[in-house]
């Protein structure tokens, strides 16, 4: 659906985006990670068709940046870093502007539907300008799918937004997500990120690294198991550490955390190891490094 | 057209909520409208009879010839205010105009815009046309009632043919239009160009400028308009407006828009 090669975007002597090779599968929750000023603002609006790339190639649902722009923004959603709703006119008024404007057949039943999705059908008449934060978040993305796009753009779709208004729009991205459509998700919320996308490119100018939300954790910190005993000690530890497959391991209290590649399948040799060595185990799980760890050591070593 | 549609009916919604934009629509064309109006009521019993030597010789010389002195004075300060008609179709669309995309810029509301299928020249017709159809109706509808008033105040039938002159109806049914483009073309460049309303505004005011010459010439009898005059102001208005829309076209760079606007 989204494909980059090489895409490119200078302003000057700055390079915003640098290279950035890409490809995004149809159907897909894709996160764009990463710091302020990276550039992930610049590739949503090259792949928009907003700015033209310097260098490079990108393909949106097959038309291509810089020669079919039309048909591209015809054919995707955008949801920009701010709502930008007309605030002195009606929300209704608001998305009948965008559905005239994105050529929707019937704009006035398109409207209701997507008030009515929302919870705005109370407020249809009311001026945006009184409306919170959130519901000003709810319009906007309600207007970036009136022309029902296969693909779709958020930026910060749930900065500045209360806990229960932001929970609210991810259930929703969810469901656009189960409808079948692709949605390149620009966030800095990584807990956001770890529920909502299938796969994650982190990006600090040019893309450092793509993977599920799990391959990344076990990419950059490895998997780490936490075998909770009634009584730890040094010798447990020492004969774990002569398999062969063990990367790392350490006791905390009674704890013995073993960091693996493959815990599914070198975990019955570890409990049999510890059972041979008379430990009593009372349970095993593994240890998560949160996204958000995954992000800032990523960050931090570019 | 359904795009360009949408933006009129947008800009207005949004615009005519404006008090400095009703003020210019509403207020301005009533006073320009009611002012030579009341010249014409305060010098309709003034007994004078021979004003001819107070008056360019360029207009004595214009003045028909069944006209007596006093009227034809009465025809020379009117003439003095039918230029207020040609400042309307100027200024009336600044503050629409003006505000049309850096207003767009401060609301945040352009990037959803650009973003949709319209193209720059829709776009930019859609607000040229929320901009000037106003100043042009207002501008008409001021002439309509300084006409039907003329009328009536000066009780004279050979007085009232020469206050609506053709060269005055050719001025403001051909030459306002023309103008009001050009304003708006000015404003919407300006408007694309600049960060803030009110200094898009301001800049923007700069177009009526040969207005007032034109305007100061006539009254200190340096020009007078005549229809050959008229008919070349339109002409040259006509490609000046078409070089205008051009340039603003040119101008209007979607991403320098975007990515300098901070």
């Amino acid at each position: 659906m989204i494909q980059t090669e090489n895409l490119t975007k200078k302003f000057g002597d700055v390079l915003a985006v640098d290279q950035l090779t890409l490809q995004v599968n149809e159907g897909e929750v894709f996160g764009f990670l990463g710091p302020n000023g990276a550039g992930k603002t610049t590739t949503v609006r090259m792949l928009t068709s907003l700015i033209s790339p310097s260098a490079g190639t990108a393909i949106v649902n097959g038309f291509v940046v810089g020669k079919q722009d039309t048909e591209i923004r015809r054919s995707v959603g955008i949801l920009t870093e701010t709502p930008g709703m007309y605030d002195t006119l009606s929300a209704e008024f608001n998305l009948l502007i965008y559905a005239n404007l994105y050529e929707v057949k019937d704009p006035k039943s398109q409207v209701e539907k997507y008030l009515g999705m929302l919870g705005l059908s109370d407020r249809r008449y009311d001026e945006v300008g009184t409306f919170s934060k959130g519901m000003k978040q709810k319009l906007a993305i309600a207007r970036a799918l009136l022309h029902e796009p296969r693909i779709l753009f958020l930026d910060e779709p749930t900065s500045a937004l209360d806990p229960e208004s932001a929970h609210l729009v991810r259930d929703f991205i969810s469901e656009l997500s189960k409808e079948g459509r692709t949605i390149f998700l620009c966030t800095h919320n990584l807990d956001e990120a770890d529920r909502l996308c299938s796969r994650i490119g982190v990006f600090k100018s040019h893309l450092l690294v793509v993977d599920t939300p799990n391959q990344l954790r076990s990419q950059v910190f490895g998997r780490k198991v936490v075998f909770h005993l009634r009584q730890a000690d040094d010798a447990l530890a020492e004969a774990v550490r002569a398999l062969p497959f063990v990367r790392d391991c350490r006791i905390i209290d009674n704890r013995i955390v073993i960091n693996l590649d493959d815990p599914d399948v070198h975990n019955p040799d570890i409990i049999r190891t510890l059972v041979g060595q008379g430990a009593d185990i009372q349970y095993v799980g593994e240890l998560r490094h949160s996204l958000e760890d995954v992000y800032l050591q990523l960050v931090k070593n570019s | 057209m359904i795009k360009i549609k949408t933006i009129i009916r947008k800009e207005w919604a949004e615009v005519f909520k404006k008090k400095m934009v009703l003020f210019t629509v509403i207020f301005m064309p009533l006073f320009f409208t009611v002012l030579p109006l009341v010249i014409l009521f305060s010098t309709r019993n003034a007994g004078v009879e021979d004003y001819t030597s107070e008056m360019p010789a360029q207009f004595t010389q214009m003045c028909p010839e069944n006209l007596a002195g006093g009227e034809c004075f009465q025809v020379y300060i009117a003439a003095q205010f039918m230029l207020l008609f040609l400042m309307m179709p100027l200024i009336i669309p600044v503050n629409i105009a003006a505000y049309s995309i850096v207003g767009e810029k401060t609301t945040r509301s352009l990037e959803p815009l650009l973003a949709t299928p319209i193209t720059t020249l829709e776009l930019l017709t859609g607000k040229n046309l929320a901009s000037v159809i106003p100043a042009v109706l207002a501008t008409y509808l001021g002439f309509l009632v300084y006409a039907v008033g003329a009328t009536i105040i000066v009780q004279d039938a050979d007085v009232a043919k020469a206050l609506i002159d053709p060269v005055w109806l050719l001025a403001i049914f051909i030459v306002g239009p023309l103008l009001a483009v050009l304003s708006v073309n000015f404003s919407l460049m300006v408007s694309s160009r600049v960060n803030d309303p009110r200094v898009a505004e301001q800049l923007s005011v700069v177009v009526i400028l040969p207005l007032l010459l034109l305007f100061f010439g006539q009254i200190f009898g340096f020009i007078f308009l005549n229809k050959q005059l008229v008919l070349a102001i339109a002409l040259i208005l006509l490609l000046v407006d078409l070089l205008m829309i051009y340039v603003a076209v040119r101008l209007f760079q979607r991403e320098t828009i975007l990515t300098r606007w901070k």
